[in-house]
């Protein structure tokens, strides 16, 4: 059983990177990475009717940049992995209506893009197709409604409250060779300490991230300092002290090569986004769009992405219970490595 | 009917009450309207809620505490003249303007405005 | 971890709610929205045939209606990030609420959309305060009886 390694962790030796995508909303495009982005829209409603129009909208326009990036059409995609945060992933499944490739729904709410690149990762290296795409999607608008507030509602947010990003992001993978490569998947395992409150999602998130990162090491015999970039997916302000705290008393060091997708996404001094950004497309539109371009120009070479997810239900808080989260680790390098 | 200074003091406390039921002890905001609603309807049954009133005025009708108030106060006055029945006939008497308006304008902007979001 | 060990690490870790700040700010604004609705009474005891008995309810629906404007015009969700309890508590708050959620909910059509979800988050202060005020008058009537 080569390919497995460790408790937790997928080798792959085949998987390469053929193009990825990223899409975002007005937020995002005001703030530090803008640049990064393959599309900015500063129409929430991108023109449509509805937000979760909006979303299905965004998630479209990314998976056909992706595609077109890698030269492809839609026919060629053997199977398209996607998911996002609304109610029976409504956003993900409408996407694949139009696509009309086979498809598989997935749920691992912000950690999902690296579940879906995970997932596609094994049906390449597993031979059973030539291109697999992975793809998510966020609103901040849909993502309120359903999980919090009307978006016209006055009340007060707590400082740990976190700013769902508006994006999308796409990712084809296949065994035709390229420069970057999908070399190990830590899968993560639930963990939940006990923090009930949806408006501080960063502390219920980081044990999760930390326990994955820790086993990711372990399973690899790789060091933090191994990597040029760590970057988890959306524990913000909040959850990044936290989780190099705990790492920290488990032995393992995060230097300077770590940072979270949902600090860099926004300028939180000029931007009123809290504790910093979350949602699938946190994790999914700086990998996609930043993490790939430093790729690409050879500004990184071995980055590790962490996307951490939240597994509660707005009924699962009402009833008192607390939020099970997760945590999926992908290493992506350039393949001199 | 309370002074301008009434007013502002009194509403003010009773929204920094409020507050700080947000911070410290962590209700949700539905949570706290629906303790205040409470505490207005029991202040009214022990009759400390109508010179406050006085006092203060709007201080003490603006907030919603003083819909608590103002269902008792219906209830009340249907049950001095109907009895225990009346109870259940008055509590809406006189609430009916803050219901009503909140229903037919909240409609009507929900057919004109989109949220921004 | 144990669950306990956790709670205080992350509570150690977190960023501080300003509460001296909110409380303020709540202070400021709610009673601001009070004075504004002292002008609008008196102007309805004034220039109307309105007494301090009656004059209650118009004083309500004006309010009611310029922040279910607000929450229209999208200003009410700014005004309530900034002052907190100080726009929540006061019945402007009560009619954002309701607004609000007939807003959201306009994408699912009128009668399961509007109508069905108008309440969602002003519908307990209803009730509590309904039931609340029946067993307040049931006993004050009750112990008028005895």
């Amino acid at each position: 059983m080569q390919n497995k390694i460790g408790k937790q962790t997928l080798r792959f030796s085949n998987v390469n990177i053929l193009s990825s995508s990223s899409v975002v909303g007005e937020m995002e495009s005001q703030g530090p990475l803008a640049k990064e982005f393959d599309e900015l829209y500063d129409d929430q409603y991108m023109g449509k009717d509805s937000w979760e129009q909006a979303e299905l909208f965004i998630l479209e326009r990314s998976l056909d940049l992706a595609i077109k990036k890698a030269s492809l059409s839609a026919t060629d995609i053997d199977y398209y992995l996607a998911g996002d945060l609304l109610n029976q992933n409504i956003s993900a499944g409408f996407s694949a209506r139009t696509l009309g490739q086979p498809f598989l729904g997935i749920y691992g709410a912000c950690s999902t893009s690296m579940e879906g690149l995970t997932i596609a990762s094994t049906l390449i290296e597993g031979g059973f197709g030539k291109y697999a795409m992975a793809a998510v999607s966020s609103h901040n608008a849909t993502a309120e409604r359903q999980y919090r507030y009307p978006t016209e509602y006055g009340g007060q947010k707590p400082v740990t409250a976190q700013y769902t990003v508006t994006g999308a992001g796409a990712i084809i993978v296949s065994a035709v060779p390229s420069d970057i490569k999908v070399t190990y998947a830590t899968i993560g395992k639930i963990r939940d300490l006990g923090i009930k409150n949806p408006f501080d999602m960063g502390s219920a998130m980081a044990p999760a991230a930390a326990d994955t990162i820790a086993v990711h090491m372990r399973d690899t015999g790789r060091q933090p300092s191994d990597y040029d970039l760590i970057l988890t997916g959306d524990l913000a302000s909040v959850g990044y002290p936290i989780v190099k705290e705990l790492l920290k008393r488990d032995g393992i060091i995060l230097g300077t090569e770590y940072n979270d997708c949902g600090l860099l996404i926004y300028d939180r001094e000029r931007q009123q986004v809290f504790a910093g950004g979350s949602g699938c497309a946190s994790c999914a539109a700086v990998t996609y769009g930043y993490v790939m371009n430093q790729l690409i120009k050879k500004k990184l070479n071995r980055v590790l992405i962490v996307a951490t997810g939240a597994l509660l239900s707005p009924v699962s808080y009402m009833q008192g219970e607390s939020i099970p989260c997760i945590a999926h680790a992908v290493a992506i390098e350039r393949k001199e490595n | 009917m309370g002074t301008y200074w009434t007013a502002f003091y009194v509403g003010g406390l009773i929204c920094v009450l409020g507050q700080l039921m947000i911070d410290i002890i962590k209700l949700t905001p539905a949570h706290v309207m629906a303790t205040l609603v409470v505490i207005g309807a029991v202040l009214d049954g022990l009759g400390l809620y109508e010179p406050l009133i006085k006092y203060a005025g709007a201080g003490a009708t603006v907030p919603i505490t003083s819909f608590g108030n103002s269902l008792v106060h219906g209830a009340m006055l249907e049950a001095e003249r109907n009895g225990v029945v009346g109870i259940i006939t008055g509590i809406f008497e006189v609430t009916s303007a803050g219901i009503s308006s909140a229903i037919i304008f909240g409609f009507l902007i929900s057919l004109i405005f989109k949220p921004k979001g | 971890m144990q669950n306990n060990k956790y709670k205080s690490l992350s509570k150690q870790l977190a960023p501080t709610t300003p509460i001296l700040r909110n409380c303020v700010v709540a202070f400021l604004v709610g009673g601001l929205i009070c004075v504004f609705g002292q002008f609008v009474q008196n102007i309805f005891l004034e220039h109307f045939n309105f007494t301090a008995e009656t004059v209650g309810s118009p004083t309500v629906a004006v309010l009611i209606a310029i922040a279910a404007l607000l929450t229209g015009l999208g200003i009410y969700d700014k005004l309530g990030q900034f002052a907190g309890a100080g726009s929540a508590v006061p019945v402007t708050g009560f009619a954002n609420s309701i607004t609000s959620a007939a807003m959201e909910h306009r994408s699912e059509g009128l009668v399961l959309g509007v109508g069905g979800n108008m309440f969602k988050l002003a519908g307990s202060v209803i009730v509590f305060g309904v039931v609340a005020a029946f067993f307040i008058a049931l006993i004050k009537t009750l112990w008028g009886m005895f």
